[in-house]
């Protein structure tokens, strides 16, 4: 017998080599990104070269009217979705669960398809509905104009609030909810009672899957908006035609800033939540 | 006694299976009764009809003589102790038994005071604000009995109260759930598996099989006098002899045992005539075992003439069980028999061993003749 414990295979603690590719995984992922927001301070119209420190480009972004209403457009789109999505994804799930109904397992394919459906589909899809079935007025001005994109992000975002209620669904007790109508709930007032609070880290983490999912969809959007709007991603994209600048580096970061923060508050309404669960009895 | 549950003509079918088979079935005020039986028997979808969370397919469930055989489980007057308990997980334990309350529309304050009430009632005083993962399981199953008792109704249903706890809690709770009963005067609907939960809890039992009842009775009539093989041996365990009544008189009756080729003497008539195949039920603590010797006559059992209710045999098989001891004793015609003897003294003065041969026997009056 050795005096040290066997190493395990992928003890990335106690084995240099399994460290080293460590290491190249982090690096693939966050380099880019950091390259993105160190960028962001350079000194420099040219995005390739480091000249010196600067916060210029942020302070030229509030002067940006065209970003900044790019943005607001986009951060508008994506809550209106994700309040949207969050309903009929989650009412999807609750019926799909509770009622055994001829083509259950069909409607909850029909449901998850447009997650596997190519957006270049959806796109172009949307493209043809809205010139030839649904046609959205001109004009109505801000932020009804808005309308064709967020019809289009609600029918990519839904199906994956959907997916993950359904899930967490799969981990609820029946008993509670009889036990709530027991006591006296209406079957409305148990399944706010008791079922919702259940399901509140995967409504989170379902929001947060929508709300990041629409803000930076570019594909769908392209097809669907019209000549006055705008979103974000769309607007990066046709300033890069020209050339990167500093400007798309800052507001990128600032972008990268609120999807982390957002993320961190889901993980911590998701810990809270799930200290909530039974534990197996002692 | 008044009765405040009648099932009439109850029938539960899903698609073709039959879950319930046309029970009828009256409990009264203040009992503490068991549904018994096997699991799939059909009790649990008759306690459910009870609480209101399934519908027969025929027949009414009566509570306090008025049809609720339709009625929403939150608009009827019993409340229900799960088996896996249901404490609600996001909410404290004062808030878990308020809820019913605040659904029943009480004011705040009193809510207040009857949840301590409650509580104090299954002996968790101070345990208002912890949260449920914060509880063992038997508070927990407290916690869901204080719940279902602060609403103050008709009726309390149990699903398996006890399944869920290790033995020794189980006999503590089992004591105390009966205390509980007995102190608020509630009735109590119990379903069990549990043949010993249900001896142990119940004023009386209805044991079901495959949707139907098959006996209702007290623990004591169940266990003494079962009213088919097929309750003798679900309630405990019993050596059971096929049988022909040879003499039936009003006073005794003689009984050929092929089996075991012997003759059995009842100190009863049996009312059963001449050719009618039988039972003879006999439980293994109603036996007795003596040392047999070569050439030595059998022992005369109590209430027989003598040569009756005796078989010569020989011990296979001895399990210790600390309070008593079960002997399996195999017949000479090779039927295996129980008996079991209470371990009276520290050390056993007869010293029955493996491979010993003994005789076997019962008194004129530990049989039950079964029909069925």
């Amino acid at each position: 017998m050795s005096d040290r414990a066997e190493v395990g295979l992928l003890d990335y603690s106690r084995r240099l080599p399994v460290r080293l590719v460590l290491l190249v995984v982090l690096l693939f992922l966050y380099l880019p990104l950091a390259v993105l927001v160190l960028f962001s301070f350079n000194d420099s119209r040219r995005t390739t070269v480091w000249k010196g420190f600067t916060t210029e480009w942020y302070a030229r972004l509030a002067g940006n009217a065209e970003l900044i209403l790019a943005l607001a457009n986009s951060l508008t789109i994506a809550l209106v979705t994700t309040l949207i999505a969050l309903l009929i994804g989650t009412l999807a799930a609750i019926g799909l669960w509770r009622f055994r109904f001829p083509g259950n397992g069909l409607v909850g394919s029909a449901f998850s398809l447009p997650i596997v459906v190519p957006e270049i589909c959806m796109g172009v899809a949307f493209l043809i509905f809205f010139a030839r079935v649904l046609r959205w007025p001109q004009g109505l001005g801000w932020p009804l104009d808005l309308g064709p994109i967020i019809i289009a992000h609600v029918a990519f975002c839904f199906p994956f609030v959907t997916v993950v209620v359904r899930a967490r669904l799969a981990s609820f007790n029946r008993d509670l909810e009889e036990a709530a109508r027991d006591l006296g709930a209406s079957p409305w007032r148990a399944l706010f009672d008791v079922v919702l609070p259940h399901l509140k880290p995967s409504l989170v983490a379902g929001a947060l899957l929508a709300f990041t999912l629409s803000l930076d969809d570019f594909v769908i959007t392209f097809f669907t908006a019209g000549p006055d709007t705008v979103t974000f991603p769309v607007k990066v994209y046709s300033m890069v035609r020209f050339s990167v600048t500093p400007e798309v580096n800052a507001i990128s970061t600032l972008l990268l800033l609120i999807t982390v923060a957002l993320t961190l508050v889901a993980l911590r309404v998701q810990a809270v939540a799930g200290d909530l669960q039974p534990r197996p009895t002692a | 006694m008044k009765t405040i549950i009648e099932f009439r003509g109850i029938t539960k079918r899903y698609g073709p299976v039959v879950a319930v088979d046309n029970v009828s079935l009256a409990i009264g005020e203040g009992e503490f009764f068991a549904l018994l039986g096997p699991s799939g028997c059909g009790k649990t979808t008759l306690l459910r009809m009870l609480a209101g969370f399934e519908q027969p397919t025929r027949g009414q469930v009566l509570i306090d003589g008025e049809d609720y055989t339709r009625v929403p489980p939150n608009r009827r007057p019993v409340n229900m102790v799960f088996q896996s308990y249901a404490v609600f997980p996001h909410m404290t334990v004062a808030a878990n038994i308020e809820y019913g309350l605040k659904m029943d529309g009480v004011a705040r304050a009193e809510r207040r005071d009857r949840a301590r009430e409650a509580l104090a009632l299954v002996q968790l005083e101070g345990y208002d604000e912890r949260m449920p993962d914060q509880l063992s399981g038997g508070q927990r199953q407290r916690v869901a009995l204080a719940r279902a008792l602060v609403k103050r109704p008709r009726v309390v249903l149990l699903d398996e109260p006890l399944s869920a706890l290790d033995a020794k809690l189980r006999e503590e709770l089992r004591f105390e759930l009966s205390r509980l009963q007995d102190k608020v005067g509630i009735t109590f609907v119990m379903v069990t598996h549990d043949q010993d939960e249900a001896l142990a809890l119940a004023t009386r039992c209805a044991v079901m099989h495959k949707g139907s009842l098959v006996q209702v009775a007290t623990p004591a009539d169940l266990y003494e006098f079962p009213s088919s093989r097929l309750v003798a041996d679900f309630i405990g365990s019993v050596n059971l002899f096929e049988g022909r009544v040879v003499e039936d008189h009003s006073d005794h009756a003689l009984i050929d045992l092929p089996e075991i080729g012997i003759r059995a003497w009842l100190d009863h008539g049996t009312g059963a005539s001449g050719t009618v195949q039988i039972w003879l039920a006999v439980r293994p603590e109603k036996m007795e075992l003596h040392k047999r010797a070569n050439g030595e006559a059998p022992p005369v059992m109590e209430g027989t003439p003598g040569g009756h209710n005796v078989v010569a045999g020989i011990i296979t098989d001895i399990a210790y069980l600390g309070s008593e001891s079960v002997y399996e004793v195999r017949t000479e015609a090779g039927k295996i028999l129980r008996v079991i003897r209470p371990n009276l003294t520290r050390w056993d003065q007869e010293d029955f061993t493996w491979d010993e041969p003994v005789w076997l026997g019962w008194h004129a009056e530990a049989a039950a003749v079964l029909l069925q």
